[in-house]
């Protein structure tokens, strides 16, 4: 198959597509092509889209390739879209960070490290897909171990969770500048 | 100051007492515990005053700062050498915490600065696409089913027994196996799922989640033929089911608790 005809096929697929779209898939669907064919048409399209600094570029995660509007556009993106603003509270991301350093992971284990309850954030991940039972612990009382979903790295624009940046060793950790002098802090929302 | 606004203070008393380190300047692993000790119970007391609703936790660990503390005011000669130790090992400890918490706070810190999709970048918004089912099959009614369900019950072996063991397997359990089984191997026959079930009530509670799971549309019962065999497989809500149920089950975990 010509280069360009693959190119054009793989990035209308890519297109169509729902979620990120794997390799595996895109061999079985375009016959004639070879995985290591197709991987050098990705690679072609992602270059051309970044080079050409377009609306729209290649980036590969939670193990296949998805188009996504580049950050330089997101305030346009998010001015047509409307709607609130996709913020996240600090107790979802620490919550997260935990999970996915250390799962697969209790309730229990979470709340040592953060020193307070996390029954509800654990539930509203949970309802987000953002992370999910794995398995449970073989300890007393059985409890559910929990790690991270699919849906996980695609809310962080991640390939696999070895994008994770390595966790700190104790002794590099430095303590960052304090929040200004009030010890409260503005609420802040849970939404994504 | 109007009453009517939400705040949220420290994430909890790990979080406060960092901040409280960090705003004395000193280092986690030389802790002055009577000046922080002190700042901590005022940070407290200023948000009971300001009504502010106040974990648990955040008493527990003015209760161990206070431990700590008066460990150190002890003259030495009077502590006794074990208690002594035990002071030390409470102090110990909580820098331990301070620091693991102090690295996944900042581990959260390059999450957050990661492109979030729907806050940094997005993807194009799909159409929700109804999956066609497959003409070819046809689904089940209840009664063929209990009539399936008749014809494992009968190829039980007969017990002679009087049965003294209690089942402890749970419909929901159960729903989760099955929902595991069907993740491993795409379709199972409806006589494959009983196969280890040897009791009568293994047979019915496996029923049970079965009927349960095709309520909450996880699973999909047909036959590619009249009288030809009982297929299962996943059903679009298959991965909101699953954890669905596991959440149920945690809940019905607290709620035992």
């Amino acid at each position: 198959m010509e280069g360009e005809t693959l190119m054009s096929i793989v990035e209308s697929l890519l297109f169509v597509a729902e979620g990120p779209l794997t390799l595996q898939r895109l061999a079985e669907v375009i016959e004639g092509a070879d995985k290591s064919e197709i991987t050098a048409a990705l690679e072609q399209i992602r270059t051309d889209l970044e080079s050409n600094r377009r609306g729209v570029r290649l980036v590969e995660v939670a193990g296949g390739y998805q188009l996504r509007t580049p950050k330089e556009n997101a305030d346009w993106v998010k001015k047509f879209l409307g709607g609130r603003p996709a913020r996240m509270g600090r107790a979802t991301l620490e919550t997260l960070a935990i999970v996915a350093y250390r799962q697969p992971v209790t309730k229990a284990e979470i709340e040592a490290i953060r020193g307070v309850d996390v029954d509800g954030v654990v539930n509203t991940l949970m309802e987000r897909s953002l992370i999910r039972a794995v398995g449970r612990k073989d300890v007393p009382g059985r409890p559910f171990l929990f790690g991270t979903t699919p849906e996980f790295l695609q809310l962080f624009n991640m390939k696999d969770l070895s994008e994770l940046p390595t966790l700190k060793e104790l002794d590099e950790i430095t303590l960052p500048e304090p929040v200004g002098e009030g010890v409260l802090a503005e609420g802040v929302d849970e939404e994504l | 100051m109007s009453t009517n606004f939400q705040l949220e203070i420290f994430e909890g008393p790990l979080d406060l007492l960092l901040h409280l380190i960090k705003k004395n300047e000193v280092n986690i692993t030389d802790i002055p515990i009577a000046t922080i000790t002190e700042q901590y119970l005022a940070t407290l007391e200023l948000m009971q005053t300001l009504n502010l609703d106040m974990a648990g936790e955040f008493l527990v660990m003015a209760a161990t700062l206070i431990h700590i503390k008066s460990r150190t005011l002890l003259p030495e000669s009077d502590a006794e050498t074990d208690e002594d130790e035990e002071g030390g090992d409470a102090r110990e400890e909580l820098m331990k915490r301070l620091l693991e918490y102090q690295r996944f706070k900042e581990a959260a810190g390059e999450l957050g600065q990661r492109d979030v999709l729907t806050r940094d970048v997005f993807v194009r918004a799909t159409a929700p696409t109804e999956k066609p089912v497959p003409t070819a099959f046809r689904e089940l009614s209840v009664f063929e089913l209990l009539t399936a369900l008749r014809r494992v019950l009968e190829r039980l072996p007969k017990d002679e027994f009087h049965e003294v063991t209690l089942e402890k397997i749970t419909v929901r359990e159960k729903m989760t196996l099955v929902l595991e089984r069907l993740r491993d191997d795409g379709q199972v026959m409806f006589e494959s799922l009983f196969t280890d079930a040897g009791t009568r009530m293994a047979v019915i509670v496996t029923f049970l989640a079965m009927l349960e799971l095709v309520k909450i549309r996880a699973i999909r019962i047909f036959q590619d033929r009249l009288d030809g065999p009982i297929i299962i497989e996943a059903a679009v809500g298959v991965e909101q089911a699953a954890e669905v149920i596991a959440k149920e089950a945690i809940e019905e975990d607290q709620d035992g608790r």
